[in-house]
């Protein structure tokens, strides 16, 4: 029997169907496992002592289950790191797009990207043998695996995602607008600034917001060298414990189905709750920026 | 109450891959400290005889002397000796426990090699874990805070730690977690403030070892009980071992079974 042009065409979007739905099938199955293995917890500890509770002591006898250092600890380390990070994206996605000759680009950006290529592991042991001793000598603090090790560490690898991504966002910038300003009378500067900038915001956006959800998420290099302490950070230089360090350095050898087991899970999803909000965030960024355009402005 | 799951996994799998010889077959389960010394010797034993099938699972001290008096598993491995209470249970219960001793663990406090300090006291020690002892100088050091380095908490190096010397006092949320003997020795190597404790199989040159109320922890102090942060590695059984469970405690202690037990950072008998 001939396969009419339209069978064809119907086993063929079926087909892309079916692959483009296994992986939301996949991500739904390990969000289902994830809350599987994490809700158990719930049933030894309330949501709000877990989540605000101040004590880590998971093999203590009665244990205690209180994530609230892990929390703030991810938070202080992604936006410490953000800090550094941000601007030092930012500006060189402005070098690069606005700025830099095309040869100096074509030289300049691939070493941006080859930092993304480094394995975390490496900037992790690179943190813990040459940066933390730095830190201890320079500013004499007891330790030098701490929040302001681990966020250095992180700005290094969002850099390459904020860079790319703003450079993309910049150099879309119809450039109607850039002569447009110049005609003006604007110099350089005043068009980067005040028509340039603005005009790719969003995606700038989203290119911070992406940045950062890499840095919340990032496991090796925090649990290598933001120092491990279960407490709320009072200082820059005090070590903390992030949620994914948390995890990593102890599921190994946690009981398997104990409580430890289930309230590693349960940080899990505390985690994956984070990461979803910075994704969703972004994705609201990205849906604006197709709005920008030289009939929109 | 400790159990590796991913062990247990790789240990069926090796149980049913090898089941299809059908020969004599032993379960082992306990504890997680010795389970990778347990497991590299199942690994190199089954080699030797592919007739043997072999179970390995964790679950800790408690729940292999458990399983050894419910009769569910043949070999209990424990990082403690019987309780007088679980002694009295397996004679109630016909079951005469019989405890090989296996390997020695001994845990050394670790400083760094520009720290004077050569010894403290377990008073001392605890102190320093549980955050009321902060400055060197309170010990006879230099004028410096100290750095507590601790494990995480599901290691059999810190529960070693936490019986030894905590005494059931917390480890105060300050202290810096290494989740490996690896990352212990760099982070201490690299700060002279710092103090840590590491299984005595993995403290090298780049640290030193302190001693605890002046005994130096050695194979030697372990062995003959004067060193406090040692304790011996056993496995019980349920009788003399006999058949396959009788080569396969042979295997560990002979010397070849004994060259395990130094690769995975214990001391030998």
């Amino acid at each position: 029997m001939p396969i009419t042009r339209r069978t064809k065409d119907n086993i063929i979007h079926g087909s892309f169907f079916a692959i483009a739905a296994s992986s939301i099938l996949v991500l739904f199955l390990i969000m289902l496992f994830l809350f599987i293995e994490g809700l158990p917890i719930f049933k030894v500890v309330s949501v709000p002592d877990f989540v605000f509770g101040n004590a880590w002591y998971p093999t203590d006898d009665p244990a205690d289950f209180g994530i609230l250092p892990m929390i703030a600890a991810s938070f202080s380390v992604t936006f410490l790191s953000s800090l550094l990070a941000i601007p030092l994206g930012i500006m060189t996605a402005i070098y690069l797009a606005e700025i830099a000759s095309p040869r100096m680009r074509s030289i300049v950006k691939p070493f941006v990207e080859m930092l993304q290529a480094l394995p975390s592991v490496v900037i992790g042991f690179f943190g813990m043998v040459v940066v933390a001793p730095l830190l201890q000598h320079w500013f004499d603090i007891p330790t030098g695996l701490n929040m302001f090790n681990a966020s250095i560490m992180l700005a290094f690898m969002a850099v390459p995602t904020i860079t790319s991504i703003s450079e993309d966002a910049i150099f879309s910038v119809p450039n109607e607008l850039r002569e447009a300003s110049l005609a003006l009378g604007a110099n350089k500067w005043q068009t980067i600034a005040n028509v340039v900038l603005p005009a790719s915001l969003t995606g700038i956006s989203t290119a911070v917001i992406l940045g950062m959800a890499r840095s919340i998420g990032e496991t090796m290099v925090v649990l290598m060298v933001a120092g491990g302490a279960a407490m709320i950070p009072t200082s820059i230089f005090n070590p903390v414990r992030p949620m994914p360090a948390s995890i990593a350095a102890e599921m190994a050898e946690a009981p398997f189905q104990s409580d430890h087991y289930y309230a590693l899970f349960a940080t899990g999803m505390v985690l994956f709750l984070f990461t979803l909000m910075f994704n969703i965030l972004a994705a609201y960024f990205a849906e604006k920026k197709k709005q920008v355009g030289v009939a929109t402005l | 109450m400790r159990f590796k799951s991913l062990a247990l996994v790789a240990a069926l799998v090796l149980g049913l891959a090898t089941s299809a010889f059908a020969g004599e077959k032993i379960t082992i389960k306990g504890s997680t400290t010795v389970l990778p010394i347990m497991q590299k010797a199942v690994e190199a034993y089954m080699q030797k005889h592919p007739d043997v099938t072999i179970e390995v699972s964790g679950g800790g001290s408690s729940n292999g002397i458990k399983a050894l008096l419910d009769g569910s598993t043949d070999i209990a491995m424990a990082s403690r000796k019987m309780k007088d209470k679980e002694i009295k249970l397996a004679a109630e219960k016909g079951i005469k426990a019989n405890e090989i001793v296996v390997a020695f663990d001994a845990v050394v406090p670790i400083v760094n090699p520009a720290n004077p300090v050569t010894n403290l006291t377990a008073d001392q020690l605890k102190g320093i874990y549980e955050g009321k002892i902060t400055n060197w100088k309170e010990v006879g050091g230099n004028d410096a805070p100290i750095v507590v380095i601790s494990r995480d908490t599901s290691s059999g190096t810190y529960e070693t730690w936490e019986g030894k010397i905590m005494h059931k006092a917390r480890v105060f949320p300050g202290a810096l977690l290494q989740a490996s003997s690896g990352a212990v020795l760099q982070a201490v190597a690299k700060n002279p403030k710092a103090i840590a404790y590491d299984g005595l199989g993995y403290v090298n040159d780049s640290v030193h070892a302190v001693s605890v109320d002046g005994i130096a922890g050695s194979a030697e102090s372990a062995k003959n009980n004067t060193y406090k942060v040692a304790r011996s590695l056993q496995i019980y059984t349920n009788g003399a071992p006999s058949g396959a469970a009788k080569g396969l405690v042979d295997f560990i202690l002979s010397s070849e079974g004994q060259k395990i037990v130094e690769e995975t950072g214990f001391i030998k008998m």
